[in-house]
């Protein structure tokens, strides 16, 4: 059975459409497991994925915001497995927990970025005119203020929050790709295959999602997961400066700024979620590497 | 069935105007093929742009199908003339299959049988249904060309514009291209253009040709006092004997290859003489 579906799948002469967009799905996925580096990407991607779902379980009975004053700051210990921080909660549970926060913010803020930026990107290059001078110059006003700071601004003005951190972010984190997608999008438009198109008689739109969006879409994917870690570091830094999510709410960036007065003495408070961010971060870019290979036309 | 009158396209290179075409005007009759003949440079494939709405031109010059054709067409105006462009590894989408390629123009124009009419396209230009669900890169040169054919003729256009169709193939592959051109052109009753820089490519399939030179119609003729060498032009007639290549070297003032080396550089000296001309540089890229 499982050999002929490999069989079925591998094939060199699909004979259904649906045989041929399955066969391609299955070599990219081949694509992805075979290489060791992308491979692990996945798996800490994966294991951040169970453990953000199944938070309670993990944790096990243990709460993330329980006090327990006359154990706070303990050591690592069967009792406390990551030890507890200042207030007497126990590291493990509130790393665990805070892998849900974690991932809610990296997950809206790709869903807000991915479509803003293809967007504003693919519409300047293909339109061109005076509509890409405007989105454009745009863009570039994003581009020019750093963006922690305009991040924090944001924040500052919107209240502290997760949500708000993650409308933050967002909005400062789609111009890179606008950008990726005009470049893009400006080679593109200028090609034979896009004229086939128009002569055809398809419409801006069409052209636009059906045909250009989907050459820009694999660079703005793995640009993507190389950006997970920089907006997960950017999250933990609204929070670590007080601006993301709010305590109790165990938050990793949080986390690792309330060990940061005890970090010399009791070492475990501000490096098990950094730990936690730094495996996430790698993860994400291991996978993005491994995407890049996969997506890219010049490979395939 | 095309009437091209006083057509003008001008380029901007950095603020100065090229004039890539200057006042072209020729018909085509219903059923007929019609040649452009130049070297690079020419102009020959920005006329053919224009006809296909591809580039602005300057003011209406044109008429297809009793129609004038303005600067914004129709989705019925676009159905009726299709075009195959020279090269076929830049004309095919790279992500997209055979079957995606073939399936859009029918879905642009809710053709309905979509599934019979790509099976059918493929057999016309002789693709075997395994190629079905390829993607170009999965594909050869030849096997590219008669793809970007399918493509064109799927929506059964009364015109089809070539634009140098086999000059990015291989000299076999190139034979087995234009056959299956001028069967086509026979089977579907195509009206069509054919741009080449080749004269014995447009002979082949053309009965009236244009020459063409620094944006200007220098002389039309039938392709039979072509064959005969009757040409009144200086131009072409350097142009005629440039395509017979150098038999003898040395007879032929300006040659450029030294004596002896004829009769094995002839097609390069063909391909030489009509290429390497200097001519202006015009903004149109390519021709």
């Amino acid at each position: 059975m499982t050999g002929s579906l490999r069989q079925w799948l591998a094939s060199d002469q699909p004979a259904s459409r649906r045989q041929a967009v399955l066969g391609n799905l299955a070599r990219g996925a081949k694509a992805i497991i075979t290489n060791p580096a992308a491979l692990t990407g996945l798996l800490i991607v994966i294991a951040l994925l169970i453990v953000a779902l199944f938070a309670p379980l993990i944790a096990g009975r243990i709460s993330p915001i329980a006090q327990d004053l006359a154990a706070r700051l303990a050591p690592p210990s069967s009792a406390h497995w990551f030890g507890t921080d200042e207030l007497g909660r126990d590291i493990y549970a509130r790393t665990v927990h805070g892998a849900r926060v974690t991932l809610t913010i990296v997950m809206l803020v790709a869903v807000f970025v991915a479509p803003i930026g293809l967007a504003v990107g693919t519409a300047a290059g293909y339109l061109g005119g005076w509509v890409d001078a405007l989105l454009m110059r745009i863009t570039d006003i994003f581009l020019a203020f750093p963006r922690l700071v305009l991040a924090l601004a944001f924040a500052a003005a919107l209240g502290p929050g997760i949500e708000n951190a993650v409308i933050a972010i967002s909005l400062t984190a789609w111009p890179p790709y606008a950008r990726i997608a005009r470049a893009e999008t400006v080679t593109i438009a200028r090609s034979d295959f896009i004229a086939a198109v128009v002569l055809q008689g398809a419409a801006s739109a069409r052209i636009l999602f059906r045909h250009i969006v989907p050459l820009c879409l694999s660079s703005v994917i793995v640009r993507l997961t190389l950006d997970m870690a920089g907006i997960i570091l950017t999250a933990a830094g609204l929070g670590f400066l007080g601006l993301g999510a709010q305590p109790p709410t165990a938050e990793w960036g949080a986390m690792v700024s309330s060990g940061r007065d005890v970090i010399l003495d009791q070492w475990w408070v501000a490096t098990i979620p950094g730990l936690a961010i730094f495996i996430v971060s790698l993860g994400f870019n291991l996978l993005g590497d491994g995407l890049r290979d996969v997506l890219d036309p010049k490979n395939a | 069935m095309i009437e091209v009158s006083n057509l003008a396209v001008t380029f901007r290179n950095g603020g100065r105007p090229v004039h890539a075409v200057r006042g072209v005007s020729f018909s085509v009759a219903e059923g007929e093929t019609f040649g452009i003949v130049g070297e690079s440079g020419s102009g020959k494939s920005t006329v053919l742009k224009a006809v296909a709405g591809l580039c602005a031109t300057a003011g209406p010059s044109l008429t297809i199908n009793g129609a004038a054709m303005g600067a914004k067409r129709s989705k019925a105006e676009r159905r009726l003339m299709q075009f195959v462009f020279q090269d076929p590894y830049g004309s095919l989408h790279p992500r997209q299959t055979v079957d995606d390629m073939l399936r859009e123009p029918l879905l642009i124009h809710g053709v309905t049988g979509v599934d019979a009419k790509v099976a059918e396209a493929l057999a016309d230009v002789g693709l075997e249904p395994q190629h079905r669900f390829r993607f170009p890169h999965q594909l050869s040169g030849g096997q590219r060309q008669r793809m970007a054919i399918a493509r064109a003729l799927i929506l059964r256009p009364r015109i089809l514009l070539l634009d140098e169709p086999t000059s990015a193939l291989d000299v076999s592959i190139q034979a087995e291209i234009l056959n299956l051109l001028s069967r086509l052109r026979r089977g579907y009753q195509l009206t069509s253009i054919l741009v080449s820089h080749d004269l014995a490519v447009v002979a082949h399939l053309c009965s009236r040709i244009a020459i063409m030179q620094q944006g200007l119609l220098v002389e039309m003729l039938d392709v039979e006092s072509l064959r005969r060498g009757q040409a009144k032009e200086a131009y072409t007639l350097e142009l005629i004997a440039a395509s017979r290549g150098y038999a003898r070297a040395g007879q032929v003032t300006g040659s450029l290859l030294p004596a002896g080396k004829g009769s094995d550089m002839a097609g390069l000296a063909r391909a030489v003489a009509v290429e390497s001309r200097p001519g202006p540089s015009q903004g149109s890229g390519r021709d």
